[in-house]
């Protein structure tokens, strides 16, 4: 035992500040994105607090085992001591501080990072409007609708640098989770309903998305490319998918359910094999597509919040076709 | 007649598979063989599988739990192994195969490793603890563990007839749905949790009983047991709980036999109902499987340090306050549903409140041990290794707890980090202290501590090596049950995981060995605990023999104050009355009804899963005609005659005198 506690000192101290320091490169440690600095902040503030009451136990916990080890005689011996209310005072109290502290924090962050909250527009460009992205979760792959821009991509998303990008979320298979880790938060998507998501990036640059909620055995293919790029880039990026020839039209349209539906039929027969999905362009994207997706299981009330203003919207007739 | 059960649904195709059963077949026929060549089936069945004796149904519960436990981790390292290889290339197992060994991971380290350890414990210590000479209702208890068991071998059949869930432990909607999981695994899993979550219930039914009505005179409230506190808190949540357990996957089961649509995609369905349900369940689940690990540690580290439990009554409170806080928790598992802030601070400050009376637990035992005579045994070590382990997954959770934090770090490896931390680290670290600490009384031998603390060693660093990994990858956007992956950062931190698991490989192998040593040694001198005291310790279970005889006390103890053995010890009193006279006792007879019931019931689920009605109704029927033939049974109960009772005590009296003359 002797020999072996400076050992065990020495790894959980190594292996904390493994996780302290090291975390400089993972890319919870570095974002990209306002929300994400928000959450590393936290997540930063809520350990150092934290530490500094498992560092002390951890060490007096070595200390007492070894300092009250049956073979040290010299140590005091208290038999029949079993109760003192200072310390009883103090070992609740001490936790409840460190409680009521973080508490505090946890109620100031869940308003400031509610991924419903919407983004200001940043100081350094005080004009630019959000960018709104309708987001589908399809088995096993993401489909992004930008309704200003009447166009559509599956598998790859862009958005200008320093603008707010407002998402609007649903399933039309399986639940599944929206992240993009670099950015921050994700949100669960599922059908019938929609979930709402703000973020903004502050740097240029190709960022991870991917799945974070099982969703049967493509799951594991269920990743896209978030590209933040400057207003220049990004116009250029809606133009290179505008002059794509394909077309989706309605939920009820053959492209929409082709890809609907063949991803299942692909990942069933390829099983097992790893697959690279390219990105795909819609050039154009029927109006109400993602209403009528969310509306399709809820007798085409599309307008469903899981909270904020529930006022369902009139139904949305399902058989309309408005693509141009 | 079979159902939807034919020829095709026997995977003889997977060559993992039928490895698998041609060396479970090997085990099996061995098995068989020994027991037949050397006469035991009446033994066996006659004084084990038909017992109503709480030890030996305890005893049973453990055996259960180890076997799961080895298929369960068996389970991990394949998960390790196909995520340390899977970089940039399928590895070895499909998707199908690998989201199958995740979903059945989760559920047999939950309900069979875990829930049937702690059973076993609540049936080996709480009777012998509180002075009772079984539990209030000992045909039921043996009902409860062939429950579980039925569960457990619909779990394991599903390896070699049909497949397991591939929907994750909890079988969230819709994937469990028809339209998205049309095979049988799910309906295995329905079947297997619903079953063994009746015995479960039967259980806390049991034990709340006993607890409430055999205490020993004397032994008020405040003077019970922590442990025993603790598998009260347990019962209570269990009896709170499960019920939503029940309901939730009855709902399940209604949408995919009955067409219903509680939770689909269409028809007005809502998969956020059954997340609510099942974590309502879900989260004080993983307090109920913790918190006898606590009472573990409260009873073992005041034993070892040779002084009473620093603040008992503190530690009752603790535990009572952690049941009921763990009731108001539960949106913690689903921030990320798009819920309003507020809801989610709620629930997130709840969680964090859990905190305080936990690292109050953590304080006391620290005080305990503090101006106490330490004795380094195995029993120590884990809860040494515990107290360092679990506050860092305190820590963890509690940045899972602030909403905003979890936004980001949600479902992904840094969860599995966190709950591994605590599982491992709270709920193993503590019953294998326990298991350590009561084998003599159990078993008769004192367990090798050697290999018990070379064990601790193998586990302590095998689970940083395989989880502090993946904290990292949690924290480099990795989310957990990834079949392959194509980020190279991960690589790395993955394949140290997999020598993390190996690591504890080795000390699962230590493990297996201390038991067989033990047995193997059982008789052999410095091994057998002779006195049934070899800990000096402080609760009614030590006053017994080791095995304590089938009737546990012969005169019920009379309680005088906590720790009510030691106190007898200290002032001289007789726990055992052996001066007064013996009187006949009454126990009660065995019984085959628990066992085949249970076994009807494992029949029952094999049938529902296969569409097999005919035999799932006579299933049914005959587990109602085996009920009602049980209750109108007169002759339930056998004597023990004063005569032998005297025999069985004097003998142990003797003991006691020999060990002492030398």
């Amino acid at each position: 035992m002797k020999k072996i506690l400076p050992k065990i000192t020495l790894s959980v101290v190594g292996l904390a500040s493994t996780l302290m320091l090291g975390g400089c490169n993972l890319v919870i440690m570095d974002p990209k994105g306002t929300v994400g600095q928000g959450e590393k902040q936290l997540i930063i503030m809520s350990v150092i607090a934290m530490l500094c009451i498992v560092i002390p136990v951890i060490i007096a916990t070595l200390f007492v085992a070894y300092r009250y080890r049956r073979s040290n005689t010299n140590a005091t011996y208290a038999p029949k001591w079993d109760f003192s209310t200072t310390i009883e005072i103090l070992v609740w109290g001490i936790p409840m501080c460190l409680i009521a502290f973080l508490a505090y924090h946890t109620y100031v962050s869940s308003h400031e990072l509610d991924p419903y909250k919407p983004i200001a527009a940043p100081a350094d460009n005080p004009n630019a409007k959000p960018i709104n992205v309708q987001v589908v979760a399809l088995n096993w792959k993401w489909l992004f609708i930008y309704p200003d821009y009447g166009i559509a991509t599956v598998n790859e998303m862009a958005m200008p640098v320093n603008t707010p990008v407002a998402f609007r979320l649903t399933s039309d298979a399986t639940m599944n989770s929206f992240w993009i880790p670099q950015l921050g938060s994700q949100v669960y998507v599922m059908a019938g309903m929609q979930t709402q998501l703000h973020l903004m990036s502050t740097s240029t640059g190709t960022f991870r998305g991917l799945s974070n909620n099982y969703s049967g055995s493509g799951y594991s293919e269920m990743k896209f490319k978030a590209i933040s790029t400057d207003q220049k880039g990004f116009d250029e990026w809606v133009e290179k998918v505008k002059a794509s020839s394909k077309q989706l039209d309605s939920k009820d349209s053959e492209v929409y359910k082709h890809l609907r539906e063949d991803q299942m039929e692909y990942a069933k027969t390829h099983e097992g094999n790893v697959l690279h999905q390219e990105p795909i362009y819609y050039g154009t994207v029927g109006h109400h597509l993602f209403d009528d997706i969310v509306g399709q299981y809820n007798d085409g009330h599309f307008n469903v919040h899981n909270h904020g203003n529930s006022s369902a919207a009139p139904a949305q007739s399902n058989d309309m076709h408005s693509g141009e | 007649m079979l159902g939807i059960l034919s020829l095709k649904d026997i995977p003889y195709n997977v060559p993992i598979l039928v490895g698998t059963f041609v060396g479970v077949a090997i085990i099996g026929l061995a098995v068989l063989f020994a027991i037949t060549y050397y006469g035991k089936w009446t033994v066996l069945f006659k004084n084990w599988l038909f017992s109503v004796d709480h030890k030996r149904i305890g005893i049973m519960y453990i055996v259960l739990a180890l076997v799961m436990l080895f298929r369960g981790f068996c389970d991990a390292l394949m998960m390790r192994t196909q995520q340390a290889i899977a970089f940039d290339s399928p590895g070895y197992l499909p998707p199908h195969h690998y989201d199958q060994i995740f979903t059945a991971h989760g559920t047999i380290m939950i309900f069979f490793m875990a829930m049937a350890f702690m059973q076993g414990l609540f049936n080996l210590i709480v009777p012998l603890q509180i002075g009772a000479r079984d539990v209030a209702f000992p045909f039921l208890n043996s009902l409860s563990f062939w429950l579980t068991t039925a569960g457990a071998i619909l779990v394991n059949i599903s390896l070699f007839i049909g497949e397991f869930s591939t929907a994750g432990w909890l079988a969230y909607p819709p994937v469990s749905e028809l339209q998205f999981s049309p095979g049988v695994g799910v309906d295995y899993y329905i079947w297997a949790v619903q079953i063994s979550g009746i015995g479960t219930v039967l259980t806390a039914v049991n034990f709340m009983t006993t607890m409430c009505k055999m205490r020993a005179p004397g032994m008020t409230w405040m003077r019970l047991p922590v442990f025993c506190w603790t598998v009260f808190a347990a019962c209570i949540m269990i009896y709170t709980t499960f019920p939503a357990l029940t309901v939730s996957i009855a709902e399940l089961t209604l949408d995919r036999y009955l067409g219903m649509h509680f939770f689909t995609n269409e028809l007005g369905g809502n998969v956020m109902l059954y997340l609510n349900l099942i974590w309502a369940w879900g989260h004080p689940e993983v307090y109920i499987l913790v918190i006898p690990a606590f009472g573990c540690f409260s009873e073992l580290v005041p034993v070892f340090c040779k002084k009473p439990l620093f603040g008992y009554a503190t530690m009752v409170y603790a535990t009572l306050t952690i049941t009921v806080l763990s009731l108001l928790v539960w949106v913690h598992h689903f921030f990320t549903m798009g819920a309003g802030a507020n809801v989610n601070s709620f629930f997130g400050i709840m969680t964090m409140i859990i905190a305080i009376p936990t690292g109050v637990k953590i304080f006391n035992w620290l005080f305990t041990m503090y101006r106490g005579r330490i004795e380094f045994t195995a029993p120590m070590y884990w809860t040494i290794g515990f107290m360092i382990v679990f506050v860092i997954g305190g820590m963890t959770g509690v940045m899972l707890a602030i909403p905003a934090s979890d936004f980001v770090l949600h479902n992904s490896e840094f969860l599995i980090a966190h709950f591994h931390n605590t599982i491992i680290g709270g709920v193993y670290f503590g019953y294998i202290a326990g298991m350590n600490f009561w084998a003599p009384k159990v078993t008769g031998f004192k367990m090798s501590q050697g290999l018990g603390k070379a064990a601790f060693w193998f586990w302590f660093f095998g689970f940083f090596l395989s989880f502090v990994p993946l904290y990292i990858t949690g924290f480099d956007g990795m989310v957990r049950r990834l079949n392959h992956y194509d980020n190279p950062d991960w690589h790395f931190w993955l394949i140290i995981a997999c020598v993390g698991a190996f690591c504890i490989l080795c000390g699962v192998v230590c493990q297996l060995t201390q038991i067989f040593l033990g047995i193997w040694n059982m008789d052999k001198p410095g091994h057998k605990d002779i006195t049934g005291d070899p800990w000096d310790g402080r609760t009614l279970e030590w006053s017994t023999s080791s095995p304590a005889p089938i009737y546990n006390f012969a005169h019920i103890p009379v309680v005088h104050a906590r720790d009510a053995f030691a106190y007898d010890k200290e002032h001289g009193i007789d726990t055992r009355r052996t001066s007064e006279p013996y009187q006949d006792i009454i126990m009660p007879k065995n019984t085959s009804a628990g066992f085949f019931i249970g076994m009807l019931s494992f029949v029952f689920g094999f049938a529902a899963v296969w569409h097999i009605w005919w035999l799932a109704i006579v299933a049914g029927i005959l587990m109602l005609l085996i009920v009602i033939g049980y209750s109108f049974k007169e002759d339930k109960e056998f004597v023990i005659p004063a005569a032998e009772v005297e025999r069985i005590e004097k003998e142990h009296s003797r003991n006691i005198m020999t060990q002492v003359a030398e």
